[in-house]
């Protein structure tokens, strides 16, 4: 279980949390969805402890992530998978290092690294790719090889900043069909950060939309279609005269 | 300026305290001191020959008639050993070692991939600042050995073959007034340099913000920043242990 409790978060004058909230179930996929700056990226390093809030709490299962010592912290990163928005591969390693690099940090034992890391390029459909460099590799390729890393070491929690922004409907909807596939393959409990509505229907138990830093509605794929929420009907349809501060 | 120096300070606590993942930056340790000391000897030899040469010349130009010729010996040696090797190496290598570490730390974290360390539950001091700062400490010193060596057999082949001096004169003057203490002050204020040079490239490189501009950024300060730490610190090892 993930929990945010009155998270809020500013940079100077910009206040980008105002009293977040949300509960995420063992399991359970929630993708939140909100426009560019929202702050939706910040949430998310929020979750993973690599920025702390000005005030609320974050809970990563029965521990709070924040305030908690940096030792506790990174014990609670082994059980994450992140898989960062612009793939954040390190690019002085091939794919395969970057994944192999993950698994030695999880105590895998050797023997098996590289038969795991093998395994998970096959998963994202990168066989054949493990030599290469990031730089060698589309976007696409990329955001794959981000995932592969990321999901490597089996996470109980895995966090995904916009997976598909800026890909193709081919592959965001190859990204979609990894993302439900890891879903029931690791059963992890997963927050999916987006502003792609279709991937987010796809890809979600429920969907939350942040706007003016807080969750402004909550709710399934099914009943997103039918609500009568002006700024989540403006999101669904993509309209902007709809939009409530438009 | 007082926040400068609190986040050096808490930089170089967390660097040390960093130094305890011992199997995190152990691996890295060779491949670091290749990049920062191996591939640095050439250029600082390059610049030892030509120091070596130079200063034979304008000594016996100082010298001429007043002072006997073998005292270049004693000049290029105590010259190279005590100040040109150490100093000039160190300047040189804040350029080339501490730009290069900047920008690649710094390219690493508007990047991402330093977080993406973090969320591999890496400590990134340790993976990133603690072999390079180990490298920079254990190789320097190295570095400015061949290069003083490189200094004293310039200065030597430049006085037997171009001024009116033996070998023999030239070791002369050159034992004359060293003291084993010499070196060991030169390889002191080295590998302080070292450690000045790869720190500040880490610290510019990790607190990079903005992008290009920010990398482009850090890895000028690191480079201004380095240079001006090593000329004060070349000045607090002469009043400490002359």
């Amino acid at each position: 279980m993930i929990r945010l409790e009155g998270l809020t978060r500013s940079f100077g004058d910009l206040h980008v949390l105002r009293g977040f909230d949300l509960e995420v179930a063992t399991g359970e996929t929630v993708a939140v969805i909100g426009r560019s700056g929202e702050g939706k990226s910040v949430l998310l390093k929020h979750v993973a402890g690599l920025l702390q809030p000005d005030s609320g709490e974050v809970w990563i299962g029965d521990e709070q992530v924040t305030g908690a010592d940096r030792e506790r912290v990174r014990r609670l990163r082994l059980s994450m998978g992140y898989v960062f928005q612009s793939s954040a591969l390190f690019d002085s390693m091939t794919v395969a290092e970057n994944v192999r690099l993950a698994l030695r940090r999880h105590g895998t034992p050797a023997a098996e690294i590289e038969e795991r890391a093998r395994e998970s390029l096959e998963t994202v459909g990168l066989g054949g790719w493990e030599g290469r460099y990031p730089a060698e590799l589309s976007g696409g390729m990329r955001k794959r090889a981000g995932v592969a890393r990321a999901v490597a070491p089996r996470p109980t929690y895995l966090l995904y900043d916009e997976p598909t922004s800026g890909l193709d409907p081919v592959t965001t909807s190859m990204i979609d069909e990894l993302v439900l596939q890891l879903k029931e393959d690791l059963r992890a409990t997963s927050i999916v950060v987006t502003h792609d509505m279709r991937s987010a229907c796809r890809v979600a138990d429920r969907i939350a939309l942040l706007r003016e830093g807080r969750v402004s509605w909550l709710g399934t794929p099914e009943e997103i279609e039918h609500t009568d929420d002006a700024a989540v009907k403006a999101f669904v349809e993509g309209r902007r005269d709809l939009w409530p501060d438009d | 300026m007082a926040a400068v120096a609190g986040r050096t300070a808490g930089f170089a606590v967390d660097v040390l305290r960093a130094t305890s993942e011992f199997r995190t930056w152990w691996p890295q340790l060779a491949t670091q001191a290749r990049r920062i000391g191996v591939d640095s000897v050439p250029i600082a030899m390059f610049i030892a020959l030509f120091t070596g040469v130079v200063l034979a010349l304008q000594s016996s130009y100082a010298f001429t008639g007043a002072v006997p010729l073998y005292f270049v010996g004693t000049l290029v040696g105590k010259t190279i050993i005590l100040e040109l090797g150490p100093v000039l190496t160190g300047l040189v290598l804040a350029g080339r070692v501490g730009a290069n570490i900047a920008a690649e730390i710094g390219t690493m974290r508007v990047t991402e991939q330093v977080d993406a360390l973090e969320m591999l539950a890496y400590d990134p001091l340790a993976y990133l600042a603690v072999p390079r700062v180990t490298a920079g400490l254990i190789t320097f010193p190295i570095v400015v050995a061949f290069a003083v060596g490189m200094g004293i057999v310039a200065g030597w082949i430049t006085s037997t073959g171009l001024l009116d001096l033996s070998s023999q004169e030239f070791v002369r003057g050159l034992r004359m007034f060293y003291r084993p203490f010499d070196l060991r002050y030169a390889l002191i204020k080295s590998a302080s340099f070292g450690v000045v040079v790869t720190s500040v490239g880490c610290l510019f490189g990790y607190t990079t913000s903005g992008g290009a501009e920010g990398v482009g950024r850090a890895t000028t300060r690191a480079v201004v920043v380095a240079c001006m730490v090593i000329l004060v610190l070349d000045a607090f090892w002469a009043v400490v242990l002359l």
